[in-house]
């Protein structure tokens, strides 16, 4: 067996950098993108940092936006998610396994590999090159090391060309002593005052911290943090995720909602997401919650929030049978004379098909029904999401969700592709 | 580890394979049965599924004579740098045109195939980036509703 050896490649400023490949001019423009409803910054170009702070809301700064030249788009996952599945799949013909860890980062094994360092500047090269998208890559002998590279990666992104390698002891050490603890995975802001305090400031500190201190103080979890930082590996690339024990699907309306029917369609339209997600998975549902709440912050309006748990008739993936069951739940908890902001669905107790012991007279999902779903799944698999719907969902919604500044579904849509010029 | 190089994507493939359910009862087998290959798939001929691989629209007359037409999906592949003679999506100081890409020498010019486009030579103040290199064209010749 090679000793263990990892790479944690990273999409730098992932949203804003999308957001450019399609547009050669803003190749030199700063960018911000907005959250969902164009409520507040979620992702910023390099170049755009030093203006915008994170999560700042968008209706604030917007005119300091356009004063410094910065360019602001609303989110566009269909985009955000097809290039990251082409830069996923480049890494993958590159590397022996890979976890894709999100959208924009991904652990690859290293392992047996002799010149790592310049594996790691061709992934960052043919990404760059197949994709557009520039990436940060740190290799190291565990994945919490790895992680710290890449890091260091990004800081000195000039001096390293975006490539760090601490597999070398003595280069490992020399980074973790100038790394503070907030830039080891895992350590967030109250944790790194409880670290702090305890005169813990570096990721090197944290390394040398006695185990048994850290066990008691805090969890395995970080003492195994300190291990990996160490560099004994600990952690192993992760296989798929496992299904998913419950799925959700939320999302704050464009506007505020007053009267039952429009938060109705609402309903039907997260119930009929979230069973697409469950039939994904290949799971059933025993239960649905249904919640709707206004706006919280707002002092000038009533406050009110609610959900409930609704039992389906037997264990299923029928959305039809959700969104009835969700309706019935929403009769029960609206209340008029509010300001809704949000409604949210919740498929609670899943399991996956066959896992269900009924009883001998238990019902059981019938056969027509897998016919009807796989149906609709393959038609919008192949036509578009929402091409075959249940009627209570609408297509182009009054309550959908705010995107102005949303730039086109190029690899996505046909009537939304680049458009090159001729000329 | 020596070069390393793109084979392709890692997944499934998205070449379907015939399935063959001729119903043998009583009569007599097909004669096709032994003869069955894959069916073809324009995926794969335009290597869709690459990750590399790119669908564009375009837009205007000025590349008639490469037999690029305005509307046509033109397929666009970033795995190729272009050479002399591609057809290629050229980013100009930021302005963005299908072209015909001429090295001559340390000269490159990019030209249209419409006698009423110049050729756009490039100088040295200028920012040239070839995004991908366009490998075929696509032109429905029915009219879609």
């Amino acid at each position: 067996m090679s000793e263990p050896a990892f790479a944690l490649i990273d999409c730098n400023s992932f949203y804003a950098s999308c957001e450019r490949v399609f547009r050669p001019d803003l190749q030199r423009v700063p960018i911000v993108v907005l959250s969902n409803n164009d409520g507040c910054v979620i992702a910023r170009s390099a170049d755009a940092k030093p203006f915008v702070k994170m999560g700042e809301p968008f209706h604030k700064i917007r005119g300091e936006l356009e004063r410094n030249g910065i360019l602001a788009f609303s989110s566009n996952y269909a985009l955000y998610g097809d290039i990251s599945e082409r830069v996923m799949t480049v890494i993958e013909s590159l590397v022996p396994a890979l976890e894709v860890y999100s959208i924009d980062e991904a652990f690859a094994d290293l392992a047996g590999i002799d010149d790592r360092e310049r594996l790691g500047r061709v992934i960052r090269a043919q990404v760059l090159q197949l994709t557009g998208i520039p990436t940060g890559v740190g290799i190291a002998t565990s994945k919490t090391l790895a992680k710290l590279a890449n890091a260091a990666a990004k800081k000195w992104q000039r001096q390293t060309g975006g490539v760090v390698d601490i597999c070398d002891p003595v280069r490992r050490d020399k980074l973790l002593k100038v790394m503070p603890i907030d830039e080891v995975w895992g350590v967030g802001r109250r944790m790194k005052e409880h670290l702090t305090a305890m005169g813990i400031k570096t990721a090197w500190d944290l390394a040398q911290a006695d185990a048994q201190t850290l066990r008691r103080k805090f969890s395995v979890v970080v003492e195994k943090t300190a291990r990996e930082l160490r560099g004994i590996s600990c952690l192993n690339l992760e296989d798929a995720a496992p299904p998913a024990q419950e799925i959700c699907s939320s999302r704050a309306f464009g506007q505020r909602l007053y009267e039952v029917e429009p938060i109705r369609e609402a309903v039907a339209s997260y119930a009929t997401r979230a069973c697409e997600k469950l039939r994904a998975q290949g799971s059933f549902c025993k239960r649905v919650r249904v919640g709707v709440r206004t706006g919280m912050f707002n002092p000038d309006e009533s406050k009110y929030a609610k959900g409930m748990v609704v039992e389906l008739p037997h264990p299923t993936d029928d959305t039809r049978l959700v969104i009835n069951a969700a309706l019935q739940g929403l009769e029960l908890i609206f209340r008029p004379g509010y300001a809704y902001a949000k409604a949210e669905i919740m498929l609670m107790d899943l399991r996956q098909r066959g896992e269900f012991s009924g009883d001998l007279f238990a019902d059981e999902q019938p056969e027509a029904t897998d016919r009807v779903m796989g149906v609709m799944d393959s038609i919008n698999a192949k036509w578009g999401r929402g091409t075959l719907r249940p009627a209570r969902v609408t297509l182009t919604p009054g309550w959908g969700m705010k995107r102005e500044l949303k730039s086109p579904s190029y690899t996505t849509r046909w009537d939304e592709l680049w458009r090159v010029r001729c000329r | 580890m020596g070069d390393i190089s793109i084979l392709g994507p890692v997944g499934s493939s998205c070449i379907e394979l015939p399935f063959f359910s001729s119903r043998v009862s009583a009569g007599f087998p097909s004669p096709a049965q032994d003869h069955m290959e894959q069916t073809l798939s324009l995926d794969e001929l335009l290597d869709i599924d690459a990750p590399h691989t790119y669908l564009v629209r375009a837009e205007g007359d000025s590349m008639t004579g490469a037999g690029i037409l305005d509307g046509d999906v033109l397929v666009v592949s970033r795995a190729l740098t272009g050479r002399h003679g591609d057809v290629v999506i050229a980013a100009i100081n930021g302005e963005t045109f299908v072209k015909r890409l001429n090295v001559r020498g340390d000269q490159v010019v990019l030209c249209s195939e419409n006698p009423r486009y110049p050729p756009r030579y490039v100088l040295e103040g200028d920012d040239l980036m070839i995004w991908g290199v366009v490998t075929d064209s696509i032109r429905r010749h029915r009219s879609h509703v």
